[in-house]
């Protein structure tokens, strides 16, 4: 089942800078994917688009079978959660549970069911005993969970997430990373725009790399995130655990291996062989 | 019509570093000819001469070479010139008892131009002079260095606001908020989660700013001297007796003229 369907898409700024030169991007239901690669390579541009914010100057996209043009933000909404990369161009309420309401209130939920969306999106992100808290008195973090919170509460189908991990801590991390993989379970999917390749490395999702308004690669993160090629075009770092790999030079072991655990059991191996 | 920010009237009034005859001229010398046609343009109310006030600002357009930034500019308040336009002839139309002439039209249009001229000059201005050309000329002219750099500063943050307004209505947007939705009262209601962020924002700038002059000890001397000083060229000179012909032949006409109307032209009543 096709979540996302992008065809052909090129999308021109009113400055006239073009920002998407013909990008083709499915994403199916229940699917994780990272969209990487450098700053001004559109990223941001495209997943705006899945919400219908921005409107394709040429090409189409339809989520969820519908074609983005031909309905409205809101409604486009309702199916696709957007969280933004910074929390404060969105906080505006006196307490964290009327910021978590807002959206509620405008796909025009009853009380009692706010009330319990409320609760459910406090606790899953451990915002329970803020509840009555301004969001402006919150830390970084702390500011950046209520607007996730804000969105998740109405439980859309499909989530981009724009830079997640900026300004959190290790700790934080492991519960966004933790967060994402319940979601999967549930069969959402979700998108997230990023520049953080260890994050991406500790998950292994599909990996979608673009540059200047184009897909460039486009696979599985093992694959893509050691392709030394592609990664230093878009000016990314290979992950560490790939470095290690790469400078091991051992024929023993595949040089695509991102994943802290797999590396483990694949060096242990090679050092069981040697006498 | 794209309806972002971005794409309206603040692009008719954002600075880009072009060189150009008009880039390089004096801002005070720019900003008195600016003056002199906004003096001009409200003395007359008739509407050939405001057609030639009009006419007198596409060569410094063309020599500046921001066609396409003016032209945007005036796009963006023909929807100001357009709801002038409607409320004369509507005023006209119910104070004369439910009756038009040929004056009344030629009376709105000249109104509605009038408007343009204001806009088009002032346009020319804001996007051949850059921020510190204008703080330069704010402080050669006498007026306290705080007061200079606080009036660049906020010129200077005027695109920076309203691609974070952009941003923020996205945000919003995504959260379900339909700006055009409700009544009156109710769409004003709705620029609030727009509004809060983004003074919030102002505000948490404007102290971030704050610390990192004062870290960069600003203020520390009394008597600041600048690198570049505005002087006044060829190219000034020759602006100045534009501006000194312009009040000349302007003052001339509303004296001494008959100014012909184009319904006299066109032989209306």
């Amino acid at each position: 089942m096709l979540m996302l369907n992008v065809e052909d898409v090129h999308f021109s700024y009113a400055s006239g800078v073009e920002a998407l030169k013909g990008v083709t991007l499915t994403v199916k239901n229940g699917e994780f994917v990272a969209i990487m690669g450098q700053n001004g390579a559109g990223k941001t541009t495209l997943v705006k688009h899945f919400n219908g914010l921005l409107k394709p100057t040429k090409g189409r996209i339809l989520v969820d079978g519908v074609e983005t043009t031909k309905t409205s933000v809101a409604s486009l909404a309702r199916n696709v959660g957007f969280v933004f990369q910074n929390p404060d161009h969105q906080l505006f309420s006196e307490t964290v549970e009327e910021e978590i309401a807002f959206a509620l209130k405008n796909f025009g939920y009853k009380p009692t069911v706010i009330e319990q969306r409320i609760t459910w999106a406090v606790n899953l992100l451990g915002l329970t005993q803020y509840r009555k808290t301004s969001p402006f008195m919150l830390s970084g973090g702390e500011r950046k969970r209520v607007a996730l919170a804000s969105v998740l509460a109405w439980d859309p189908q499909v989530l981009v997430l724009d830079e997640p991990t900026i300004g959190q801590d290790h700790q934080q991390k492991e519960n966004l990373r933790q967060f994402i993989l319940q979601l999967q379970t549930q069969n959402k999917t979700v998108v997230i725009v990023t520049h953080d390749v260890e994050f991406v490395a500790e998950c292994n999702p599909r990996v979608v790399l673009m540059r200047e308004g184009k897909i460039v690669a486009d696979g599985e993160g093992k694959d893509i995130l050691t392709d030394t090629k592609v990664i230093e075009q878009s000016s990314i770092v290979l992950p560490q655990v790939a470095q290690v790999f790469m400078r091991l030079n051992v024929k023993e072991v595949p040089k695509n291996v991102i994943d802290l655990y797999e590396a483990k059991q694949l060096l242990l191996k090679m050092l069981e062989k040697k006498p | 019509m794209s309806k972002r920010l971005g794409g309206s009237v603040f692009d008719g009034l954002k600075f880009r570093k072009v060189s150009s005859p008009i880039h390089s001229l004096d801002p005070r010398m720019k900003f008195i000819y600016v003056i002199a046609v906004f003096v001009a343009a409200i003395v007359f109310s008739q509407i050939i001469p405001l057609l030639v006030l009009f006419a007198l600002q596409t060569p410094f357009v063309l020599l500046a070479r921001v066609q396409k930034q003016w032209l945007r500019s005036l796009r963006g308040a023909a929807f100001l010139a357009l709801f002038i336009f409607i409320i004369n002839v509507a005023g006209n139309f119910f104070t004369q008892g439910y009756n038009l002439t040929a004056a009344n039209w030629e009376n709105a249009a000249s109104m509605t131009l009038r408007f343009v001229v204001l806009v088009e000059s002032f346009s020319v201005f804001f996007l051949t002079t850059s921020p510190d050309h204008l703080g330069l000329a704010l402080e050669q002219s006498r007026v306290p260095y705080e007061f200079s750099f606080a009036f660049t500063t906020a010129v200077r943050f005027v695109p920076v606001l309203a691609e974070e307004a952009q941003t923020i209505m996205d945000a919003q947007k995504a959260r379900g908020l339909e700006l055009e939705k409700g009544n009156f009262m109710k769409r004003i209601r709705n620029y609030v989660p727009v509004l809060i962020p983004l003074i919030v924002s102002a505000i948490r700038r404007s102290l971030e700013l704050a610390e990192a002059m004062e870290s960069r000890a600003w203020g520390a001397t009394k008597k600041r001297t600048n690198l570049f000083a505005l002087k006044l060229h060829g190219g000034d000179y020759a602006l100045l007796s534009l501006i000194v012909g312009l009040l000349a032949v302007a003052l001339y006409t509303f004296f001494f003229v008959q100014i012909p109307t184009i319904r006299g032209l066109l032989g209306f009543p």
